[in-house]
């Protein structure tokens, strides 16, 4: 929802706290998750991470999460879905060319990013999206990756 | 054969295929080359016996020089290209758009396919278009080419001169049976299809008859696949993972027991290519394999099927 994913991005602080206790809480449980079996608990954590990203940033389920490089705001909401920065068409009034009534996603990117303490992590570049990952967990892929960084990104 | 009509390209194809010969067309893959020269170098081989050579579209979903690209340097050659033209990798606007730049490069034919999955190419991460099917990019290649216009409405003149075709994958018909794709195609707007390989004719015969059934010879030309076998073990290859391509065992047996596989290979394609050309309903013959257009031209070459056209 467009207020609350606002409402959001002008809480990033408080959104990259919770972050950074949940994630390495995730992590810790990697060991259980990848007993129990990956696939197996993908289906409910993807309808978990959804409802709640999908409620707080309006998440589009990318499958490669870069909210805490972007200042809390989701660049797949872009129209032009773009991840690494505005395009040249940002109104004077810093709202969307495609969608008037919508604040540029960038514009907010930057407010969030100002808020957080690691925000400036938004000049990084980031790689184009990897569109097979589309729809799946980036919670789990995260864990994957800490935990057993040789074997990354799965699954195709 | 009646599938008579006003001619819809400036092309040889068409017009061989309206004269009523028995056509013969190839296939090419665009080379992993910023350069004219090895597209030549592949297919050049063709020229003179091949009546028109298709052109893939970065087959597999690696990606190769463009099929548009390739095409215009064949045509210029003096070489007929068929783009093959898949919906993968372009939505509409691209396609529409590409469609009149082929017309306008001297591509007069063009296949019209969905593609291979990205999944199964080298960069699988890869956004698969597929804004339209290929059912829709035959009925806007229809719409430009007969009406003048695009979806929209605007209007293009002059128009494109594009004769239009479609993929076929031939099956042993159950009773009954009716080619609602087929049927489809022919409703968007195909003017020939071009089948996956045909080795087994009994089949093929079967399969035509159904078709027969349904009137669809006389409303669009089919061209037959076949190609030369390379090897014993490449047709078992085939027979697992290609859709719809069953090679029957004696003719494994004869590439097994041959001293020299690949000429057997081409020597069967030679024979497949006559009996296809006396076969009532089936307007020509498509020769693929991968890589391997010189075998494709000793086919045509040996078959004797041009010498007997220039002879009536």
């Amino acid at each position: 929802m467009y207020a609350v994913r606002l409402w959001s991005i002008r809480h990033a602080r408080l959104m990259e706290r919770i972050y950074r206790l949940f994630e390495p809480t995730l992590v810790a449980l990697g060991p259980v998750l990848a007993r129990i079996g990956y696939a197996r608990v993908e289906g409910p954590v993807v309808a978990v991470e959804r409802r709640l990203k999908g409620l707080l940033f309006d998440c589009q389920m990318c499958g490669q999460c870069v909210l805490s490089s972007t200042g809390m705001s989701c660049p797949m909401n872009c129209p032009k879905n773009l991840r690494n920065g505005p395009c040249g068409g940002v109104r004077a009034d810093g709202n969307c060319e495609v969608k008037p009534e919508m604040k540029c996603v960038w514009v907010a990117a930057w407010e969030g990013a100002q808020r957080m303490s690691a925000g400036m992590v938004i000049v990084d570049r980031q790689k184009p999206v990897d569109h097979s990952l589309k729809g799946t967990s980036s919670w789990l892929r995260v864990v994957r990756e800490k935990t057993a960084p040789a074997k990354a990104a799965q699954p195709r | 054969m009646s599938v008579v009509g006003m001619h819809r390209s400036a092309g040889r194809l068409e017009a061989g295929l309206r004269a009523g010969h028995f056509v013969m067309t190839a296939e090419t893959s665009p080379p992993d080359a910023g350069t004219a020269g090895p597209v030549l170098e592949r297919a050049g081989c063709l020229k003179g016996l091949a009546d028109a050579v298709n052109v893939t579209d970065s087959a597999g979903a690696r990606p190769h020089m463009s099929a548009l690209a390739a095409s215009a340097i064949l045509a210029q050659h003096g070489i007929e290209p068929v783009l093959q033209f898949t919906v993968r990798d372009r939505n509409r606007m691209a396609l529409q758009s590409d469609l009149l730049g082929a017309s306008a490069l001297g591509v007069p034919n063009i296949l019209c396919l969905h593609g291979d999955d990205v999944k199964k190419g080298d960069q699988p991460e890869t956004k698969p278009v597929y804004d339209v099917d290929s059912r829709e990019l035959m009925r806007t290649a229809r719409r430009l080419r007969d009406e003048g216009s695009f979806p929209s409405g605007r209007v293009v003149d002059p128009r494109p001169g594009l004769f239009i075709g479609a993929a076929d994958a031939p099956i042993d018909p159950k009773p009954g049976w009716k080619p609602d794709g087929l049927l489809a195609k022919i409703d968007s707007g195909a003017d020939f299809v071009q089948t996956q390989f045909a080795f087994d004719l009994p089949l093929l015969r079967r399969y035509l008859a159904a078709l027969a059934d349904h009137g669809i010879p006389d409303r669009l030309f089919i061209l037959v696949g076949i190609g030369p076998l390379a090897s014993a073990k490449s047709a078992r290859w085939m027979n697992e993972h290609l859709f719809g391509v069953h090679v029957p065992a004696p003719l494994i047996a004869r590439l097994e027991g041959a001293q020299d596989q690949r000429a057997e290979g081409r020597r069967i394609c030679v024979e497949l290519l006559q009996e296809l050309a006396e076969i009532k309903g089936v307007a020509g013959a498509h020769l693929m394999a991968p890589k391997q257009e010189q075998a494709c031209a000793e086919a045509i070459a040996e078959s004797g099927l041009l010498k007997r056209r220039r002879a009536a």
